[in-house]
C-alpha cells in the first residue's frame, strides 16, 4: 500500500509542479509584466554603468562581469517582487493554502518560472552588453553558459524565498533587496569572479563553479524544506 | 533586575577589570605594534563572542524550528550529533598559529557547552523561550560585532596605513554583520502574527550562509594578493594569550548577561501579548453569554 | 445519506454523523477578539447561514474552518471530513485575473489531483455549466462582469466536489437572477449531502434555502434559530 501511494505521490508533485509552472508561464506571457521591468531595467543599468566608466578601456574587462551580474542583480529584485504580487491579488495564494497541493511544489515550480524569466532576459541583454564593452572571451566560452545556469539558479533560488518571506513584512518591495543581498554574497562573489577569470582567460574558474553548484544545491534544499512554514505563516 | 542575575553582573564585572588588568598591565608590550596590539584583547574576544551568539541564535532557531513538528525531532537530533562531532574534530585539526592548544580547548569546551545547551535544554524549551533566546543572542552577537567592526579599523590604520581592507576575515564579519542585521529588520518589519517562524527560518539560512561567505572570500583573496595581512606567526607570549582568554571569558559573561536580560524582556513581552489575548476574549457584558446555545446543534 | 457510509471510517456510533464541531473556538488578532468562546456543530447535508454586521468575526470563523487559521484557543474537530474535501470560496475571488474562467478552474481541479481520477475538462466545463457560465468563453476573468466573476468563485471552490462549503459572501453584487441560480445550486448540494456554511449580509437571498441561521455580534455567538423561528431581531443591519 505505501508503495502505491508513493508513487502516487510523486507523480501528483510532478504533476502540480507542472501545473504551477504551466500557469507561472501563462499568466507571465499574458501580462509580461516583470519580463518587460526586469529587461529594461537590466538595460538601462548596463548603460548607466557605461556612461559612468569608460567602456572601450582595457580595465573594462576586468570589472565587466562585476557590472553584468550587479544589473542581474537588481533586475532580479524587480521580477521577484512581481512574481508573488500576482499570487497575492485576489488572494489567491489563500486557495493554494486551502489545496492538498505541496508547498514545495509551488515553490519548484516559482523557482523554475523565474529561472527561465531571468535567462531570457539575460540571452537578450549579455550579447547586448558584450557588444557595448566591446568584449569576447579569452577562456573556454562554453564555461560562460555553466556560470550564468549556476548564476542565475542562485539569484531566483533564493530571491523567490526571501521574497515570500518578505510579504509578511511591511514594506515588502524593500525588504527583498534587504534580506537577499547579504545572503547571496557568496553567489554574487563567484558568478563576478568566474565571469571575469573566462572573460580575461587568466587561469580556470573551475573552483567557482564548483561554489556555485554547491551553493546552489545548499539553498534549493534549505528553501524547498523551510517553504512550507513560510507559507503558511499568518 | 533579577536576584541572579545581578550575581552574574557582579563576576562580569570582577572579570572586566581582572581582564583590563592582565591586557593593559601584565600582557608585555607587542615588539612591532607596540601598546596599539592590546586592543587585540578586545577585539578578539568581541569576535569570538559574537560567533558564540550568533551560534547560539542558530541553535534556538533550530529548538523553535523542530518544535513545530514533533517528527522531525528525533532526525534533528542525529544531524546535530554528526555536526557536533565535525566541529570537535574540525577545532583539533585546524592549523593556523592563533589557534594554540589553549585557544583549542577553549573552544572544543563552548562546542561542548552548547551541544549540551541545544539538546538537553532544548528538550525542556517551549517554542515561547527558543524564539526570546534567538531574538536576544542575534542583538547582543549584532553588538559584540559591532564592536569588532570599530576596533578592528582603529588598529589597521596604525599598523597596516589603512582602515579597511577586504581581507578573508574582515569582510566575513562585516557580511556577517550584515546578515544579523537584515535578521533583526525583518523581525522589526514583520507584520506577521508568526515573526518567530519566520525569523527562525532566515536564522537558519542566514547561519549556513556564514561558511559560504567565508570559504568564497579566502578562495577570492588567495587569487588576488592580500595588501598588507601577515600572518601572527612565531610564539605568542602566555601573557598575551592569558589575557585574550580573560577577556573573552569576561566578554562571554557579558554577552551572555545581556543576553539573559533582554530574554527576560522579551518574554514579559510574551507575557503582555498573552494578557491581551486574554483580556480580548474576557466577556465584559456576562449577560451577553450565550449560555442557552451551548451544544447548539 | 449514501456517501457517508463509504467514507465513514469510525466506529463509534456516537460519531458516525459527518460533522465538524467547534469546541470554545477563539481567534484574538492582536487585542482583539475575532471570534470568541464559540461553540457549534456543523453537521452534514444542512446549510448554515451565518449572520452579523461587519466585523462581527464570520469571515475569521470561516477562515479558521477552512484552516487557514489556527484558532488562539479551543479546537476545531473534522468528524468523517477531512480539509481536502473542504471548498473555500473567499471575499476576495481568489481567481487569477489573467486566466480565462476554463484556465482558472483547470489550474485549481489539478491542485486537488482531480486528473488522477477524472477528466479534467469534462469536470471543469461541467462545473462551470453549473453555475451558468459558458466554458467556450474565452476571455480573462478581468473582464468579468462581477457577478460572473461571482459565479466562476464558486465554481472554483466547487471544482473538486467537496462535501463541505464554506462560502464567504458568495451573492454580494450578484443580480438577482444569478443570485436564485446560485442558491438553487446550493440546495442541490446540500440534498446530495454536502455541508454548507455560508456567509451573507443578503438574509431574503438565502431565508428558503437555509437550515440553521446563526448571528454574530462583536466575534460572539449571539443566537441560533431554525428556519422559520428567525425573529427580526436575529438580523442586525
Amino acid at each position: 500500500m505505501s508503495a502505491a501511494n508513493n508513487s502516487n505521490t510523486s507523480n501528483s508533485a510532478a504533476a502540480m509542479l507542472r501545473a504551477n509552472l504551466a500557469k507561472d508561464l501563462r499568466l507571465e506571457w499574458r501580462s509580461k509584466d516583470a519580463l518587460n521591468a526586469m529587461g529594461f531595467f537590466a538595460l538601462l543599468v548596463v548603460v548607466i554603468f557605461a556612461l559612468s566608466f569608460d567602456p572601450t578601456a582595457e580595465e573594462s574587462r576586468r570589472i565587466a562581469g562585476g557590472i553584468f551580474w550587479v544589473a542581474f542583480l537588481f533586475a532580479a529584485v524587480v521580477a521577484l517582487n512581481q512574481t508573488w504580487a500576482r499570487e497575492m491579488r485576489n488572494q489567491v495564494l489563500d486557495a493554494y493554502r486551502v489545496s492538498p497541493a505541496s508547498a514545495s511544489a509551488l515553490f519548484f515550480g516559482k523557482v523554475l518560472g523565474n529561472f527561465l524569466f531571468v535567462g531570457a532576459i539575460e540571452a537578450v541583454v549579455a550579447p547586448l552588453f558584450m557588444v557595448f564593452y566591446n568584449l569576447r572571451p579569452l577562456g573556454p566560452a562554453w564555461q560562460l553558459i555553466v556560470v550564468f545556469l549556476l548564476g542565475t539558479w542562485a539569484l531566483v533560488a533564493n530571491g523567490t524565498f526571501f521574497a515570500a518571506l518578505s510579504l509578511r513584512t511591511r514594506n515588502r518591495e524593500v525588504m527583498l533587496p534587504l534580506l537577499l543581498f547579504p545572503i547571496s554574497v557568496p553567489a554574487l562573489l563567484s558568478m563576478v569572479e568566474a565571469t571575469t577569470t573566462i572573460l580575461a582567460g587568466d587561469g580556470s574558474a573551475g573552483m567557482w563553479i564548483k561554489m556555485l553548484a554547491g551553493y546552489d544545491v545548499i539553498f534549493t534544499v534549505a528553501g524547498l524544506l523551510l517553504f512550507e512554514l513560510v507559507m503558511n505563516a499568518e | 533586575m533579577r536576584r541572579d542575575q545581578t550575581i552574574l553582573a557582579v563576576i562580569t564585572l570582577g572579570l572586566l577589570a581582572y581582564g583590563f588588568y592582565q591586557a593593559i598591565y601584565v600582557a608585555p608590550t607587542e615588539q612591532t605594534m607596540g601598546d596599539i596590539q592590546r586592543i587585540f584583547y578586545y577585539h578578539v574576544p568581541s569576535a569570538w563572542t559574537a560567533g558564540v551568539m550568533f551560534f547560539v541564535n542558530f541553535a534556538a532557531s533550530l529548538v523553535y524550528l523542530v518544535r513545530l513538528s514533533p517528527g522531525i525531532s528525533k532526525i534533528s537530533a542525529m544531524i546535530g550529533n554528526v555536526v557536533a562531532a565535525i566541529c570537535v574534530i574540525a577545532t583539533l585539526l585546524w592549523r593556523d598559529p592563533l589557534y594554540t592548544w589553549t585557544v583549542k580547548f577553549w573552544l572544543v569546551f563552548s562546542i561542548a557547552v552548547l551541544y549540551y545547551l541545544f539538546w538537553r535544554l532544548g528538550k525542556h524549551t517551549s517554542q515561547g523561550r527558543a524564539d526570546a533566546w534567538a531574538v536576544s543572542a542575534a542583538e547582543v552577537g549584532v553588538v559584540f560585532c559591532t564592536i569588532v567592526l570599530i576596533t578592528g579599523p582603529l588598529w589597521a590604520k596604525p599598523v597596516w596605513g589603512i582602515w579597511w581592507t577586504w581581507d578573508v576575515r574582515l569582510t566575513t564579519t562585516l557580511v556577517c554583520w550584515m546578515i544579523y542585521v537584515s535578521y533583526l529588520m525583518m523581525r522589526k518589519f514583520s507584520n506577521s502574527s508568526q515573526t518567530a517562524t519566520l525569523a527562525a527560518a532566515l536564522a537558519v539560512f542566514g547561519f549556513l550562509d556564514v561558511p559560504i561567505v567565508y570559504m568564497s572570500i579566502r578562495w577570492w583573496r588567495t587569487q588576488h594578493p592580500s595588501p598588507v595581512f601577515a600572518s601572527q606567526g612565531g610564539s605568542i607570549d602566555p601573557a598575551m594569550s592569558h589575557a585574550v582568554m580573560m577577556n573573552w571569558l569576561a566578554f562571554l559573561c557579558l554577552a551572555g548577561l545581556l543576553a539573559w536580560m533582554r530574554y527576560t524582556l522579551d518574554r514579559r513581552r510574551q507575557h503582555l501579548d498573552y494578557l491581551h489575548t486574554m483580556e480580548a476574549l474576557s466577556v465584559s457584558d456576562s449577560a451577553r453569554r450565550p449560555t442557552e446555545l451551548k451544544g447548539i446543534r | 445519506m449514501p456517501t457517508s457510509s463509504t467514507k465513514q471510517t469510525e466506529a463509534n456510533p456516537q460519531t458516525e454523523e459527518q460533522r465538524i464541531s467547534l469546541d470554545r473556538v477563539s481567534k484574538v488578532f492582536g487585542r482583539v477578539a475575532a471570534v470568541r468562546e464559540t461553540t457549534l456543530e456543523f453537521i452534514h447535508s444542512r446549510i448554515y447561514v451565518l449572520l452579523g454586521d461587519n466585523g462581527a468575526g464570520k469571515s475569521t470563523l470561516l477562515r479558521l474552518l477552512a484552516g487557514l487559521a489556527q484558532p488562539t484557543s479551543g479546537s476545531i474537530t473534522l468528524h468523517g471530513y477531512t480539509r481536502e474535501r473542504m471548498g473555500y470560496m473567499a471575499h476576495a475571488s481568489l481567481l487569477y485575473d489573467d486566466l480565462t474562467g476554463m484556465e482558472n478552474l483547470r489550474y485549481f481541479a489539478q491542485l486537488y489531483g482531480v486528473a488522477a481520477t477524472t477528466d479534467v475538462e469534462s469536470r471543469c466545463a461541467g462545473v462551470m455549466s453549473s453555475v451558468a457560465l459558458d466554458p467556450a468563453l474565452a476571455i480573462p476573468v478581468r473582464d468579468y462582469s462581477q457577478g460572473m466573476r461571482q459565479r466562476l468563485s464558486l465554481a472554483r471552490a466547487m471544482v473538486h466536489s467537496p462535501e463541505v462549503m464554506l462560502l464567504d459572501e458568495p451573492f454580494s453584487n450578484v443580480d438577482a437572477a444569478s443570485a436564485s441560480q446560485m442558491t438553487g445550486l446550493l440546495s442541490k448540494l446540500r440534498h446530495a449531502g454536502c455541508l454548507i456554511v455560508l456567509v451573507t449580509h443578503q438574509l431574503n437571498i438565502v431565508k428558503d434555502i437555509g437550515d440553521e441561521f446563526i448571528t454574530f455580534r462583536a466575534g460572539q455567538l449571539i443566537s441560533s434559530r431554525r428556519r422559520g423561528q428567525l425573529r427580526p431581531t436575529d438580523i442586525i443591519q
